[in-house]
């Protein structure tokens, strides 16, 4: 074994401790604290497993993200805690989860362990394909996604899109239209707009570089979206940009524009290029780019819009 | 062995030991304006030291830029954190 194994053997043990601590916390915010070091560990794993690109995106979306994402949550759950009185779940119930969960872990580890020997995989397949439709791209990561599975890919953004009209929706019937509460409520303090003024304008112009490298070198859509949505988090924080009504024509064009564009270059690939969700091979660079940057679009406006919850009567004028 | 690899590994040696130190301060010290002090020297000496130490094995210049640029935004958001934390604690106490 040399040094390397051995760093790997200790990201393991690291990654498994994280992972007791944080199911094992008691406290909401120590055990989201735990579940933002556990995605940057696993950030880290991508990296020593060759993925760079899967790596861009724990770090940025697994951990960032979903972090701002849990740490809003918890805080709403904690008001809604002092607001209603503490009912204990019965014995029953909480046996009854508890078997549910140990069933569904279960189950994966079943799938896991049974799998069999050598592994179905799509590997070789995707393989090929990047060399053939995605081809003058130079990283295989991109052609795959969005020439071999475009489809599944295209899907996973309006997941991203049903997402936020699901938090939408949660809202009082009142509040509708209104825009969702100011992430800091009283009022934003000098090092926050200090931090935004100057994060900002490096992040946004970080994030359209990881967009544009990703058609040669790690790095793509999402991860570059992810970006861009943290910036806006940020400059959203620091109250420097107020938080957009979700009635907002520009709000709603900008979060379906993408797979809208995804969508309507698949449907046309039909009579360009012979098939659903093809392209002409001449101009499959330039294409899947076009698509791209209307994604990194709607991904920077639906992930901040997920953090900020639903429309809230208060931000009213 | 190169003078810049002597270089590289004084420079990397005293950044992992404020790395060390840092760790060390955030785990025994008392407070949290202490524990905070603690973790902005490993953020920036720390980081500042190893990407220094660095700097002679990278590639190209753009490499070396990008090192660089890195430990600028670190110390930008490391210090932004740890004014936006001692605030929210001086509110705490009052």
């Amino acid at each position: 074994m040399n040094l390397l194994s051995y760093l790997d053997v200790v990201l393991a043990l690291l990654i498994v401790g994280v992972a007791s601590t944080t199911i094992a916390a008691r406290d909401l915010f120590a055990a989201v604290v735990g579940y933002v070091a556990y995605g940057l560990l696993l950030a880290f794993v991508w990296i020593r497993l060759y993925a760079p690109d899967v790596a861009l995106t724990e770090a940025a979306v697994g951990s960032g993200v979903t972090g701002v994402l849990l740490i809003t949550a918890g805080k709403r759950l904690g008001a809604l805690k002092n607001a209603a009185p503490e009912v204990q779940p019965a014995f029953t119930f909480k046996l009854l989860t508890g078997m549910l969960a140990a069933l569904v872990a279960g189950a994966l580890a079943a799938a896991i362990l049974l799998l069999p020997d050598p592994p179905p995989s799509l590997a070789p397949e995707a393989a090929a394909a990047a060399d053939g439709a995605g081809a003058g791209l130079g990283n295989p990561i991109t052609a795959v996604l969005m020439s071999y599975r475009s489809f599944d890919t295209m899907l996973e953004k309006m997941v991203l899109i049903l997402a936020v009209v699901g938090v939408w929706s949660v809202g009082a019937d009142k509040a509708w239209g209104s825009a969702p509460a100011e992430l800091r409520q009283p009022k934003a303090t000098a090092p926050m707009i200090f931090l935004a003024q100057m994060l900002a304008p490096v992040g946004v112009l970080i994030g359209i570089h990881i967009f544009w490298t990703g058609a040669n070198a790690p790095g793509g859509a999402f991860q570059g979206g992810a970006l861009l949505a943290a910036m806006w988090m940020v400059i959203m924080m620091a109250q420097l940009v107020k938080m957009p009504r979700v009635d907002a024509q520009w709000l709603r064009v900008v979060l379906v524009s993408g797979p809208a564009v995804f969508l309507i270059i698949g449907l046309a690939g039909e009579f360009t290029a012979g098939s659903f969700f093809a392209y002409p091979p001449s101009l499959a660079k330039p294409i899947i780019l076009f698509i791209e940057a209307f994604m990194v679009l709607s991904i920077a406006a639906a992930l901040p819009m997920l953090v900020a919850g639903p429309p809230s009567e208060r931000s009213d004028p | 062995m190169t003078l810049l690899d002597l270089f590289s590994i004084a420079a990397i040696g005293v950044g992992t030991f404020f790395f060390f130190a840092g760790t060390v301060g955030l785990l025994r010290f008392p407070d949290s304006l202490t524990r905070l002090h603690a973790l902005t020297k490993a953020d920036n000496l720390g980081l500042g030291l190893v990407a220094l130490g660095l700097l002679p094995r990278a590639d190209s210049a753009l490499s070396a830029l990008k090192l660089i640029v890195i430990w600028a935004l670190v110390l930008l958001s490391g210090s932004s954190t740890a004014q936006l934390i001692g605030r929210a604690l001086r509110r705490g106490r009052k």
